[in-house]
């Protein structure tokens, strides 16, 4: 029955009908998002030159954090809330970097080579749990999560200058005991990512401007494309309506710069933090080969089917902590990049929502439980700080509070993210469910 | 041996945590801390989440496992009390509704959205079966972050409960201007030397426990605890597993909604937007710390690890005081450990898929 009606659709419509049905309805989350940002841009009434500033900034300071969600997710050990922890190293080692006054370009090197090491070694741990905890591993994540905060306040609110010696005015409270709750890195690692050349002097080198980023960054990609079509395996290739959606889009792109370079507008004020950009590459390019190695193969083996795994020989525990390893170094280092970016933070609050954030955009970006890609990461990073940066604007416009724009916001991530598991746990259900049915055929 | 098998119901967690419990108490008492206002301060916060905790056992028992959404039933059972107060408000010229009353209005508005909230978030939980704990806390998350735009807009008029500038309903209503604050904390309350015991309180949570309790033994309370602990030969036996699920839920909801008001009412005031976001995990922990697991739970584990849970919280913090003003936050910061290590180290026994 069920074939015959497809048979009849396939000869009555349009293949390419079909398939734009098909993309539509895969990406309908993604889409919604596109509307929502594009109508709360319109709404809010932001200048472009602010808004393009703000994005710039934010991809910058958020896009590596979600990165580090991808590689749990291909264990099949869903969304990893215990990032948080991740986060937690990256400001430990920030406090004691900018005690030893280690600033700028240098800093971070040290920040990264110190939080390293450590970040490993509470994957380990997390990793550990997770395998008693199979099949809860987001909200045992999560619970960790608001765990570790309590070890990290006892830490750093009373331990510090208490049992572990450490006086230094600009980060221990007046009282001796505990490090502030705010800590400035200005003069220290603020920016030291992101302006390399301050440390020498040179504020602008590698701070090139949005406009001759953008042009350079959609020749590059057009480059990529053509390579990539040429070279591939036939069945690989992209098919042409794609390929002409795509250079049509980078052409728009590359037209965009042009004309803001040959303009005086303020948009080439906006200067982007290219070597924090390369980071970001990187780890882009990165992930993508991980993905082909044999490690990689065996995280996808072992998300679709510990037990087939298991019996094809792999040591399934092993390779989730593995995973999480991974996830939590890569967030350590994503949150150095986040705290440089910002320049102050709150030392016992800001690593606080970067799980929620990063798995939101994740997730806005087409992801689901059980499958991401860096592209839903970095379409997802964008989305979702679109959002984030128009809503307080559009509320005010709105309902002349922008507090109501901000309840919107937080209400999305959490939502976003409630959805998609119920969505995805629900699909399990009914999966397992028909698995179960006998077949016949089988028996 | 009676003692042997005593060893063996309770794990090392919790005597870790009772031994921790009966250390802050024996210091207090070493540090001459003053005992009476510990002991009634311990009283009333006991009674306070009692039922709120109590709210976790129907769903535990059947088979939902520790209501980590219980925000919701929070909420309904502060859109109650908001409502109430609305009513009192706009009746004020013909009536005047005397404090008793007004609290039974609450709770009897607040029983409508339980119910119905109820159903649907057991029909949500029966079609997530194995996510429920982690889909519970979002759609608990959710709800409390989309609340906080619907405080902003719902159309209460009594400038009791709306900011004196501006739109929406305040953080925090008070609830000491219509005779509700300590309502039942003050009913009948005994004073021995400078101990309060909050008689009506107490009272009041025993009394949500006891009808709990002749449900348990009902013969829908004996059709849940079966769909809980073995869904499949429920499911043999007759039983509706779904069915049953819903009403445990419901159940909790509602529990949750009448807790809040309780809860309230000795807090003086009805706290809003944030207010409902964490205090599931603190209802959870409490009825792990009194023995039960994310499968199993009885009565008796309610009573134990509110006393425990709740009076550490009480105790830690003039403890820890009094040995350095520098460790202020130390009460604060141990009931962040305790009650997500102890969540951590239920959902590690629980054994997994």
């Amino acid at each position: 029955m069920q074939s015959k009606t497809t048979v009849l659709r396939e000869s009555f419509v349009p293949r390419s009908i079909e398939s734009i049905k098909q993309f539509l309805v895969s990406n309908m989350v993604t889409i919604m998002f596109v509307i929502l940002s594009v109508l709360g841009y319109k709404v809010s009434g932001m200048t472009p030159f602010l808004f393009f500033m703000d994005i710039t900034a934010r991809i910058s300071r958020n896009a590596f954090l979600v990165l580090a969600l991808i590689i749990p997710v291909m264990a099949g050990m869903g969304l990893n809330f215990s990032i948080v922890l991740g986060a937690m190293a990256a400001q430990a080692v920030v406090i004691f970097v900018t005690h030893w006054g280690i600033g700028g370009l240098p800093g971070i090197v040290l920040a990264v080579a110190l939080v390293t090491p450590l970040a490993a070694l509470l994957g380990f741990l997390t990793g550990t749990l997770f395998n008693r905890t199979k099949g809860q591993e987001m909200i045992a994540g999560l619970i960790l999560g608001y765990f570790a905060q309590g070890v990290y306040e006892l830490i750093f609110l009373q331990l510090v200058g208490s049992l572990i010696p450490m006086s230094n005015p600009r980060l221990i409270m007046g009282s001796g005991v505990g490090v502030r709750t705010t800590i400035d890195l200005t003069g220290g690692l603020k920016y030291g990512l992101d302006w390399p050349g301050q440390y020498w002097g040179n504020d602008l080198l590698l701070r090139p401007t949005l406009p001759w980023t953008a042009l350079g960054l959609s020749v590059l990609l057009a480059l990529v494309l053509l390579a990539y079509q040429l070279r591939a395996e036939k069945r690989k290739r992209w098919s042409i309506p794609r390929m002409v959606a795509s250079m049509v889009g980078i052409v728009v792109i590359a037209a965009w710069s042009i004309v803001q370079i040959r303009s005086n507008s303020q948009i080439n004020w906006i200067r982007v933090p290219l070597l924090t950009w390369l980071v970001i590459g990187a780890a882009c390019v990165g992930l993508h080969f991980f993905s082909k190695t044999k490690l990689g193969q065996d995280m996808r083996s072992v998300g679709q089917n510990r037990h087939v795994a298991a019996v094809a020989g792999i040591d399934v525990n092993r390779v989730r902590i593995k995973a999480i390893i991974l996830s939590m170094v890569m967030a350590a280092w994503g949150h150095i990049i986040f705290l440089q970016n910002l320049g102050t933070f709150s030392t016992y609050g800001s690593h606080e929502q970067v799980g929620l954030y990063s798995a939101a955009a994740l997730l806005i970006g087409g992801a689901t439980v059980a499958k991401a890609s860096i592209k839903h990461a970095v379409l997802g990073t964008i989305l979702f700080h679109t959002l984030f940066i128009v809503a307080p604007a559009a509320g005010r416009q709105l309902f002349g509070d922008a507090q109501i724009g901000e309840y919107f916001r937080v209400f999305v991530a959490y939502g976003v993210i409630g959805i998609t598991l119920a969505m995805h746990a629900w699909k399990h259900v009914l999966q397992s469910r028909s698995d179960a049915k006998p077949s016949g055929t089988e028996h | 041996m009676a003692f042997n098998s005593f060893l063996k119901r309770i794990d090392l967690a919790r005597l870790i945590i009772a031994a921790f419990f009966v250390f802050l108490c024996i210091t207090a008492v070493a540090l001459r801390l003053n005992l009476a206002e510990l002991i009634t301060s311990s009283l009333s916060r006991i009674g306070m989440w009692s039922v709120l905790v109590l709210a976790m056992l129907p769903a535990i028992v059947s088979g939902i496992g520790p209501n980590f959404g219980v925000s919701l039933g929070i909420i309904c059972g502060l859109l109650g009390g908001l409502t109430a107060l609305e009513l009192a408000y706009r009746l004020d010229e013909i009536v005047q509704f005397s404090p008793g009353i007004l609290f039974l209005m609450a709770i009897l508005f607040s029983l409508p959205f339980a119910l119905l909230v109820g159903v649907g978030y057991g029909w949500l939980l029966n079609r997530v079966k194995g996510s429920e704990m982690m889909i519970a806390t979002y759609v608990g998350f959710s709800i409390v972050s989309i609340m906080k735009l619907a405080w902003v807009f719902l159309p209460f008029t009594n400038p009791e409960m709306a900011w004196p500038i501006g739109r929406g309903v305040r953080v925090q209503v008070a609830l000491g201007n219509r005779g509700l604050a300590q309502l039942l904390n003050n009913f009948l309350a005994i004073r021995i030397g400078e101990v309060v015991i909050p008689t009506g309180l107490l009272l009041s949570g025993a009394l949500c426990a006891l009808l709990v309790w002749f449900f348990m033994r009902s013969q829908t309370g004996m059709a849940m605890a079966a769909a809980g602990s073995n869904p499949r030969f429920a499911q043999a036996a007759g039983i509706s597993v779904d069915r049953q699920r819903i009403i445990g839920t419901v159940l909790s909801t509602v529990l949750g909604a009448v807790g809040i008001l309780i809860y309230s009412q000795s807090y003086g005031f009805l706290q809003l937007y944030e207010g409902p976001m964490f205090m599931p995990f603190v209802a959870v922990a409490a009825i792990l710390i009194g023995g039960a697991s994310v499968s199993k739970a009885n009565i008796t584990h309610v009573v134990v690890g509110t006393i425990l849970f709740l009076g550490i919280q009480v105790v830690a913090v003039p403890v820890a005081n009094a040995f350095t003003a520098d460790w202020s936050s130390m009460g604060e910061i141990s009931r962040k450990i305790i009650q997500n290590g102890v969540i951590l180290y239920a959902l590690t026994q629980a054994g997994g898929e």
